[in-house]
C-alpha cells in the first residue's frame, strides 16, 4: 500500500498548494468550505463505486485495472524521468501559488461571498481528490484490500496536512519529482503484475514477482534518466 | 457534466501523451495473444514488463529529439 500513501501524498501536496493559496488571499473560510464540500463529495464517490468493484470478476479487474495502471504510471514515470535529467522543467510549487493568487486577484471585480475563493479550493482539491479515489479504488480492489488502501490515503491526507499547516508556503521544499519517480516505478510495477495476473500469467514466485518488477523498472528508470540527460543544458517547460 | 467527465478520463489516461496510451493498449494485446492464444506463460512473462520498458524509452525518445 506504499503505492497509495505515496500517490495520495504527491496529488495532495498539489491540492494543499491550491487551498494555502486560496486561503492566504481570500481568507480560509471560504478556502476550507470548498475544500470540505470536495471532501464529502468525493466520500460520497467512493460509497457508491467501491462496493460495486468487489462484485466485479477479478481476472477482469485486475486486467482493466492493471491497464489503467501501467498506462497512469508509464506518464508519471515519463515525466519525473525527463524532470530528473533537466529536460524538462520541474514542477513548481510556488510558480502554482502565484498564479492561483492572481487569478484570484483578476476575478475580485466579479467575485461575490467568495465564491471565487470557494470554487477554487473546491476544484483543486476535488480534481487531484479524484485521482486519488482513482488509485484508492483500482490498487485496493485488485488486491481485494479497499479498506486497507483507504487507511493508507487517509495516512498521507492526515500527514500533508500537518505538515500543510506547519510549512503553509514552503512547499516547494517537498522532493515531488523524487516521490513521483517512486509513485511512477510503484505504478508501472503494480501494473504490470495485476494486468498479467489478468491475462493468467503466472508469475514465478507469485507475489514477490512484484519486489522483483520494482527492482526492475527501478534500474530502467536509473538508466533512462542518465540517457535521456541531455549534453548541454536544454531546459523546456512542462 | 458528461462532456467533463470524458474530459477527465481523457486526460487522465490519454493527455499529452497518446502513444504511451496506445502501446498500453497494443501490449496488452500481444501479451494476451502470447499467453491465451499460444499458451506461452514464460514468453508472457518476458514479453510484458520488456515492451513496457520499450514503449517508455520510444515516448522518452520522442521527447528528447523535440
Amino acid at each position: 500500500m506504499a503505492a497509495v500513501f505515496l500517490a495520495s501524498a504527491v496529488e495532495m501536496v498539489e491540492a494543499l498548494t491550491i487551498v494555502v493559496a486560496v486561503g492566504h488571499t481570500e481568507g480560509w473560510r471560504p478556502a476550507l468550505r470548498g475544500s470540505f464540500v470536495a471532501v464529502l463529495t468525493l466520500a460520497a464517490l467512493v460509497a457508491v463505486v467501491g462496493p460495486a468493484l468487489t462484485k466485479v470478476p477479478l481476472d477482469a479487474l485486475r486486467l482493466v485495472v492493471g491497464g489503467v495502471l501501467l498506462i497512469f504510471g508509464l506518464q508519471w514515470l515519463r515525466k519525473a524521468i525527463l524532470r530528473a535529467s533537466g529536460l524538462l522543467a520541474k514542477h513548481d510549487e510556488d510558480a502554482i501559488y502565484q498564479r492561483t493568487v492572481e487569478k484570484i486577484d483578476a476575478d475580485a471585480a466579479a467575485r461575490q461571498n467568495h465564491r471565487v475563493a470557494f470554487v477554487l479550493a473546491f476544484k483543486g482539491v476535488f480534481l487531484e481528490g479524484l485521482e486519488v479515489v482513482i488509485i484508492v479504488l483500482t490498487l485496493g480492489a485488485s488486491a481485494r484490500r479497499l479498506g486497507l488502501a483507504s487507511l493508507s490515503a487517509l495516512a498521507a491526507l492526515l500527514i500533508v496536512g500537518g505538515v500543510g499547516i506547519v510549512v503553509a508556503r514552503q512547499l516547494s521544499k517537498v522532493p515531488e519529482n523524487a516521490m513521483k519517480m517512486t509513485v511512477g516505478v510503484l505504478l508501472v510495477s503494480y501494473g504490470t503484475f495485476f494486468s498479467g495476473e489478468g491475462l493468467k500469467i503466472r508469475w514465478p514466485g507469485d507475489d514477490a514477482a512484484l519486489v522483483v518488477l520494482v527492482a526492475f523498472f527501478a534500474v530502467v528508470t536509473w538508466l533512462f534518466v542518465t540517457w535521456v540527460r541531455p549534453s548541454r543544458d536544454v531546459v523546456v517547460s512542462s | 457534466m458528461v462532456v467533463g467527465f470524458a474530459r477527465f478520463w481523457w486526460d487522465f489516461l490519454v493527455g499529452d501523451t497518446p502513444e504511451l496510451f496506445v502501446a498500453a493498449v497494443v501490449i496488452l494485446g500481444v501479451v494476451a495473444v502470447i499467453r491465451l492464444g499460444a499458451h506461452e506463460n514464460a514468453l508472457a512473462v518476458a514479453a510484458l514488463p520488456l515492451l513496457a520498458v520499450a514503449a517508455l524509452g520510444v515516448s522518452l525518445s520522442r521527447a528528447r529529439r523535440r
